[in-house]
């Protein structure tokens, strides 16, 4: 095993990645008729939940998008294999 | 079966990387390192080569292939040049931070502007502040041996290695080289062993997450470094290659009876008093210009430099002390300063006693041919400078040509 080999790490946690307050220009919207979950009537799929670099998404039928911390950047809907993630611009939820 | 073959520079890196058996490649081309990846695509398509090859759209993306499958315990290679490595530099520091025993080749070619493509070894000397370690061949065969003592290296001390090779000059240059047979490769090099990184589903980490200032406690209590500390451990660990790096070429001599001197390599140097420093194919272009001017009662030598970085300070100062000139020949320039190799070699020596006065050069940059005439020509000029009393001497710029006076060389052009 190699000497000196501290390396940075961490335990993925809500926050990691900051509070975001009220900077993020869209955010996800799971449309709940797509939803692998929620059509499976369980916990099925969940892959948002696998990319979500910041988190801030908890497993569920539909699972929950922490909109506290949520950055907005669009990877949830990209990895959805069933489309039913939407990004909305934050402009129409205010 | 061992074999000698006659092959490029570029094939010795693809042949070591196969010998290597390695899991991952990811590659863009680019002039003149493309004959490396397309070798290996095409071990890799015919079944010669068990690894998955990841075709992307840039270096960048090469890298950060590459960096990604390191992360989970695979055994990667890449390869690239000048303006390309520039394109992935910042993934070049990631790996290195994030403490990745990537191989990569780096076939030295000038950077644009303007374009050229034509070798000196300004691309790598451009990233060696990275943390990378940083190793120069000679030729072919050194190519080769190079690479499976590279992944030997990086594996022991989890850290990225940079094998530089001159463009053309070796990469697409035929020389007779010793290929091991697998079984002896394997001998010497077995798979890799566990990362510092454990990617597992029931236990996910976030790998170099933002790391604050100053150490803080986990989740468990558990005291760990802050940014200062980690980029600590990664200082040491290159300071330990120190060891490693000459360790492993003595264990390769043992296996394979060929040995490249370790951090460095030395020709006619026992008596010399003018030791002329350079780091690749140029050092055996030097060794012809030595011995030019031993025929002419100079006591020249050549102190070639194989690793770069880790910058051997202790071992270049037990090689120069009691000399009396040391004349480097930097084929990259450290832009509006002088030669890298130079002012490192400076600094090393520096508030030492009856250490040699040391002058830089600037030669071959984009192709520029370089002859051992040349080189021998360049060195009786510092000689006489130092003769003179001479102790500073501005960087002097080798074959440079008076355009205006219809090409006539200018030899030892002052800036």
């Amino acid at each position: 095993m190699s000497r000196h080999c501290e390396i940075a790490q961490s335990t993925p946690s809500i926050g990691e990645g900051g509070h975001t307050g009220d900077w993020r220009s869209s955010r996800p919207v799971i449309g709940e008729k797509g939803c692998l979950a929620v059509k499976q009537g369980k916990i099925a799929c969940q892959i948002c939940w696998v990319y979500c670099p910041d988190a801030c998404i908890a497993q569920g039928a539909p699972p929950s998008i922490d909109l506290d911390y949520c950055k907005g950047c669009g990877i949830c809907s990209q990895v959805c294999p069933a489309g039913a993630i939407a990004m909305e611009p934050e402009s129409r939820h205010r | 079966m061992s074999s000698t073959v006659v092959i490029t520079g570029n094939e010795a890196a693809a042949t070591a990387a196969k010998l290597a058996r390695v899991q991952v490649v990811a590659a863009y081309p680019i002039t003149p390192q493309s004959s490396v990846v397309e070798t290996l695509s095409r071990w890799v398509e015919s079944g010669e080569l068990a690894a998955e090859f990841v075709t992307v759209e840039s270096e960048h993306s090469a890298l950060t292939v590459c960096l990604a499958a390191s992360t989970v315990g695979a055994r990667t290679f890449t390869a690239t040049s000048s303006n390309g490595l520039a394109y992935m530099t910042e993934q070049v520091w990631w790996t290195a931070g994030a403490r990745l025993p990537v191989v990569m080749g780096c076939v030295n070619r000038s950077l644009a502007a303007p374009w050229n493509v034509l070798n000196d070894q300004q691309d790598s000397m451009s990233v060696r502040d990275s943390g990378w370690i940083q190793l120069y061949c000679r030729d072919n065969q050194e190519i080769l041996d190079t690479f499976l003592q590279a992944f030997r290296i990086a594996e022991e001390l989890s850290l990225p290695v940079m094998v530089c090779y001159d463009g053309f000059l070796l990469s697409h240059t035929v020389m007779p080289v010793h290929v091991p047979s697998a079984e002896e490769a394997d001998a010497f090099l077995p798979p890799r062993p566990a990362g510092l990184q454990i990617v597992d589903l029931n236990d996910p980490r976030n790998i170099g997450p933002v790391t604050l200032a100053d150490p803080r406690r986990d989740a468990s209590g558990v005291l760990h470094g802050g940014y200062m500390e980690i980029r600590h451990a990664h200082q040491q660990a290159l300071a330990e290659a120190l060891d490693v790096i000459p360790a492993v070429d003595a264990e390769f001599a043992d296996v394979f009876r060929r040995s490249w001197g370790g951090l460095t390599w030395e020709h006619r140097l026992e008596d010399a008093e003018v030791v002329l420093v350079a780091a690749g194919s140029l050092g055996m272009e030097l060794t012809l210009a030595a011995d030019e001017l031993r025929g002419e009662g100079i006591r020249a030598g050549v102190l070639g430099i194989r690793a770069y970085r880790p910058f051997p300070v202790e071992h270049l100062c037990g090689k120069l002390v009691g000399r009396t000139l040391a004349i480097v020949f930097d084929k990259a320039l450290s832009y509006g300063y002088g030669g890298p190799i130079c002012t490192d070699l400076r600094a090393a020596l520096s508030g030492r006693e009856k250490m040699p006065t040391v002058f830089g050069t600037i030669t071959g940059l984009g192709g520029r041919d370089v002859t051992a005439a040349q080189l021998a020509e360049e060195a009786r000029a510092a000689i006489s400078d130092a003769e003179a009393g001479m102790s500073q001497r501005r960087t002097v710029w080798v074959n440079l040509q008076d355009v205006a006076a219809d090409g006539k060389t200018m030899c030892g052009v002052r800036e």
